[in-house]
């Protein structure tokens, strides 16, 4: 990895998964999506985010059922969605895994199947959280993307079946990716954050997500 | 409307019942939440509306829990609820796993008087296998609708009238709406009726639903009040710390809910 953290790579690549996004709504814990879409808005003034949980000026004045009823009608396009478990047909379980139990469900059996490109995105990856087959399927959609710390991958809707385009440091990703997918003979590395991309996220974009994501803010910029 | 104590709302909670709670971000009724440990309340049946968080891990980890309904139990970014979990893993009680819009529009049949409502979207999740009650209808789930015996909550003010003031968080309006009757604590006294002013009405929810208001400054504490205090995140990150043991979580309810007034002090 380069002078950047992680998370500043992680937020590149959502950014440009938004391209062409209206509106993005972000749900709970979400850090790192709601910084890869404020840094979308830094060059798309018009795109909207709304975050489900925010503690100032939230976006929603019917209360908590205003996201999903604004799912319902397709006036948000992008939603993102993580989990305990993720499975090669891109299912995802947010209830139980290995006799642990976790939060539960959130809006997920609706927003996946609802809203037309769901991001899945979990930090770990590894074959305890990309399984063959999740012990519990809180919902299940077609994905615009899968990304995880360690690479992305695209979903073809067709076969149901994940291809990985590109890792974020070179290695062997197969052996730590617990279901089968599709993958081109030679894999391409995830470009690294533009100067100016981490100017706008240590800048106007760690500003707007402070005030909700404070120990995000603090840990990955400092900001207190 | 005569004001009642905090205590006085927490007695008329009985054993058994199903009490509606919002999430972290919505002003639940710590106070009150902290009161039903000390009256040693038992087999409550918890409704998230959608999700819930500290309140719930409190009352879970206090043994007042017999059955849970909700689309998640987390403490946000302080982590997992961790008394949820062990209950959970441990069968200690029953869950009732839900998703947000199952649940909003269970409680707006409740408010319309109507039996059910349909859902979209959900009849692929495996939630479907284990709510019996759900029933599919071609792409749309039929949910019952919930009715709970009291919502339970915290405003920023209450009025002379009887009225609560929540503002955007309009769930505790609904959540009030379905529910057989409403207990809230509140910041601060209006007088007069609010709904007498325009701007202040749309945020109100009418002493219809009210069964009982009781003043309790900081009473959401450590959640917040949006535009009054916020969530003490220091405070939720080390009771999440101390509540990964249950000798860890009997030293926080010792020092934070089993000696009453302390919590109504700053972190």
């Amino acid at each position: 990895m380069g002078p950047y953290a992680r998370e500043e790579l992680l937020a590149c690549v959502i950014a440009r998964l938004l391209r062409g996004s209206r509106h993005a709504a972000i749900g709970a814990a979400s850090p790192i999506p709601a910084a890869g879409a404020f840094l979308y808005k830094q060059g798309d003034p018009a795109f909207r985010v709304s975050l489900q949980q925010r503690r100032a000026a939230n976006p929603f004045s019917e209360g908590s059922r205003e996201l999903f009823d604004l799912a319902g009608q397709g006036r948000i396009d992008t939603f993102f969605l993580g989990g305990a478990q993720i499975d090669g047909s891109a299912a995802i379980n947010l209830v139980r895994a290995d006799g642990r139990r976790f939060p539960g469900s959130f809006g997920s059996a609706f927003m996946y199947p609802m809203v037309k490109n769901t991001i899945l995105f979990r930090e770990e990856h590894s074959k305890r959280v990309l399984v063959p087959k999740v012990e519990f399927v809180s919902a299940r959609g077609d994905p615009a993307a899968l990304l995880t710390g360690k690479a992305l991958f695209s979903w073809q809707k067709d076969k149901r079946r994940f291809r990985l385009e590109s890792v974020h440091e070179a290695g062997d990703i197969r052996s730590e990716t617990g279901f089968d997918y599709d993958s081109p003979g030679e894999i391409a590395l995830t470009p690294a954050p533009s100067a100016g991309d981490l100017a706008l996220l240590r800048g106007p974009v760690a500003k707007a997500i402070a005030a909700d994501y404070p120990d995000f803010a603090k840990r990955v910029w400092g900001i207190n | 409307m005569r004001f009642s104590t905090v205590e006085e709302l927490a007695a008329s909670i009985e054993d058994g019942m199903l009490v509606a709670m919002p999430p972290d971000y919505s002003m639940p009724a710590m106070e009150i939440v902290r009161c039903l440990i000390r009256k040693k309340i038992k087999r409550l049946r918890l409704l998230g509306v959608p999700i819930l968080g500290m309140c719930a891990d409190l009352l879970i980890g206090a043994g007042c829990v017999d059955e849970i309904e909700s689309s998640a139990v987390s403490l946000g970014e302080a982590g997992l609820a961790p008394r949820f979990s062990e209950a959970a893993e441990k069968n200690l009680v029953k869950i009732k796993d839900a998703t947000c819009p199952a649940i909003h529009s269970a409680l707006q049949a409740a408010e319309k008087g109507v039996p059910y409502m349909p859902v979209a979207g959900i009849a692929g999740s495996d939630l479907m296998k284990e709510r019996k009650e759900w029933k599919a209808q071609g792409d749309l789930v039929l949910v019952p609708a919930i009715r709970p015996d009291v919502a339970l909550f915290h405003a920023r003010w209450a009025d002379e009238a009887g009225n609560v003031w929540v503002g955007r968080r309009r769930e505790l309006a609904t959540a009030a709406h379905a529910a057989r009757t409403s207990l809230v604590t509140f910041e601060e006294k209006k007088p007069g009726d609010m709904l007498e002013d325009e701007l202040l009405a749309p945020g109100v929810i009418s002493s219809v639903y009210i069964g009982g208001v009781a003043p309790a400054p900081r009473g959401a504490w450590p959640l917040g009040v949006p535009g009054l205090y916020g969530v003490d995140d220091l405070h939720l990150s080390r009771y999440a710390k101390a509540a990964k043991t249950r000798e860890g979580f009997q030293a926080y309810l010792d020092e934070w809910v089993l000696t009453p007034g302390k919590s109504y002090s700053p972190a």
